[in-house]
């Protein structure tokens, strides 16, 4: 099975992509998929700091339960509150609707994956 | 040593099928999505692989004999052609397994141990047999038979269609011969869900034949386990162990399994049980905040850890975060406020018996 794995993002080993224009931050379609049916996300609050590679938020679904981790040093400055009604949209639309945070990113982002080499880890 | 793999192994994994370890077997966790397949049942028809569940045949003069004294409930109470469900349990009362007892014919039993009991129990039978000087054989016959069960409201229909309509007609924890597919099994009317329907005995190497004479929504154990969560059903291993969490039946709140009438290994403590009253019950707990109980979280009252979660899960029925799991007595009854920590946090939650689905 082949996923979707948008060229303009970048990527951490755990799963997690960040937009470097908008801050945007998600789950890949590969780890949603793994997954299987999110039922749960817990997410930080909007002015958290979060560190590059630190753990910010909890992804659950019905069978397993994930740590998140930041792609980014920077503060939140954007929470998507429709994943707590509505924690589905992450299988859904894991690049779109099931957007997770934006943040306010300080610093280079440093140590990510480009799009063809988070392709060549999750082969 | 490698995990047991069911006969349809190579056919789940040509449907897509994920697997995971489980009792030493390696067993389809999900089909398509553990959403739809429990919706599938709860709502139309669905079609699990247990094989990884085990059979016991207990046979001869004695066999009745045997079962009665190894096992908790009345063996004599079973008329042919019935099942009971029972427990094994050690001599200080706690439980060693759960099972369904089927009587085939006078003096033929069949019973099921749990995943990966099967080889312990046989031992354990093979010993006391030996011990009492009793005449009756035990064989372990679980790599003779693949185990299917098709629940739901539309497994009527399906299984009296593939194995004749007098099958349609097969009581509550009843068993019969039938013929699937053109396959002798064994079909009974029991099951693990919530919902009616039947499981069926197949042998090993006509398994595919009848699978898929049951067309309708192939289901792992990820299914399995939300559906039986919300009917409030034990899972051997998790919501009581021997080793890890040992509980008696009084606490595991099946009761009705023991009939201390009866001369078995374990009733002595179980009468002091019984007449004492368990010190901890099982319970339903319902959260009221957002989040998932899961497995190994700890039950809170006032600031202090008074239990602990054994099962959790979201019920995709209710769309409501259920969990099971031990409290003290006190804190037992329908109503009561306890918290469950989750990643240290404390969440609002509410005591309920077992068994979430209600008037659904």
């Amino acid at each position: 099975m082949s996923f979707e794995i948008p060229d303009e993002l970048y990527y951490l080993e755990s799963h997690e992509w960040i937009d470097p224009d908008t801050g945007r931050i998600g789950i890949s379609e590969f780890a949603q998929d793994e997954l299987g049916d999110v039922v749960f996300v817990e997410l930080p609050d909007e002015g958290d700091e979060l560190i590059h590679e630190e753990e910010f938020g909890v992804v659950e679904s019905i069978k397993a339960v994930s740590d998140l981790y930041s792609p980014a040093d920077g503060e939140v400055t954007a929470v998507n509150e429709a994943l707590f009604d509505r924690p589905e949209l992450v299988n859904d639309d894991p690049f779109g609707e099931g957007w997770m945070l934006e943040l306010d990113v300080e610093g280079d982002l440093d140590g990510l994956l480009s799009a063809e080499e988070y392709a060549d880890q999750i082969e | 040593m490698s995990d047991r793999k069911p006969p349809l192994y190579v056919s789940h994994e040509e449907r897509g099928a994920t697997f995971t370890p489980f009792g030493g077997w390696e067993m389809p966790v999900e089909f398509d999505s553990i959403r739809a397949e429990h919706e599938a049942v709860r709502d139309s028809a669905g079609i699990f692989d247990v094989s990884h569940m085990g059979e016991i045949e207990v046979s001869g003069p004695d066999a009745a004999t045997l079962l009665q004294r190894l096992t908790t409930n009345d063996v004599e109470s079973i008329s042919i052609g019935n099942a009971q469900y029972s427990t094994i349990t050690d001599t200080d009362g706690t439980i060693l397994d759960d099972t369904v007892i089927y009587r085939l014919d006078e003096g033929e039993f069949l019973f099921i141990p749990n995943a990966g009991h099967d080889e312990q129990m046989e031992e354990r039978w093979i010993e006391h047999r030996d011990e009492w000087g009793l005449d009756c054989a035990v064989e372990n016959t679980t790599d003779k038979w693949a185990m299917f069960a098709i629940q739901g409201p539309e497994a009527e229909a399906l299984v009296s269609d593939a194995a004749g309509e007098e099958l349609r007609d097969l009581g509550r924890f009843s068993i019969t011969e039938a013929e699937v597919a053109g396959t002798d099994c064994l079909l009974a009317r029991t099951g693990y869900t919530g919902e009616d329907g039947y499981e069926a005995l197949v042998p090993w190497n006509s398994a595919e034949r009848v699978w898929t004479e049951f067309d309708c929504q192939p289901c792992g154990l990820g299914a399995r386990d939300t559906l039986r969560i919300e009917a409030g059903f034990l899972l051997s291993g998790q919501d009581f162990d021997p080793e890890e969490n040992p509980r008696t039946p009084y606490e595991a709140r099946i009761g009705f399994a023991v009939d201390l009438d009866t001369e078995f290994v374990g009733r002595d403590a179980l009468v002091r049980v019984e007449e004492d009253g368990p010190e901890e019950l099982f319970v339903g707990v319902r959260l009221e905040e957002r989040g998932v109980p899961r497995h190994g979280y700890e039950i809170v009252t006032d600031g202090e850890v008074v239990g602990e979660i054994t099962s959790g899960t979201m019920s995709p029925t209710l769309g409501e975060p259920i969990g099971l799991g031990y409290v003290p007595t006190e804190y037992a009854e329908t109503g009561t406020h306890v918290s469950v920590r989750i990643r240290g946090a404390d969440k609002r939650a509410r005591i309920e018996t077992p068994g979430f689905l209600g008037d659904r």
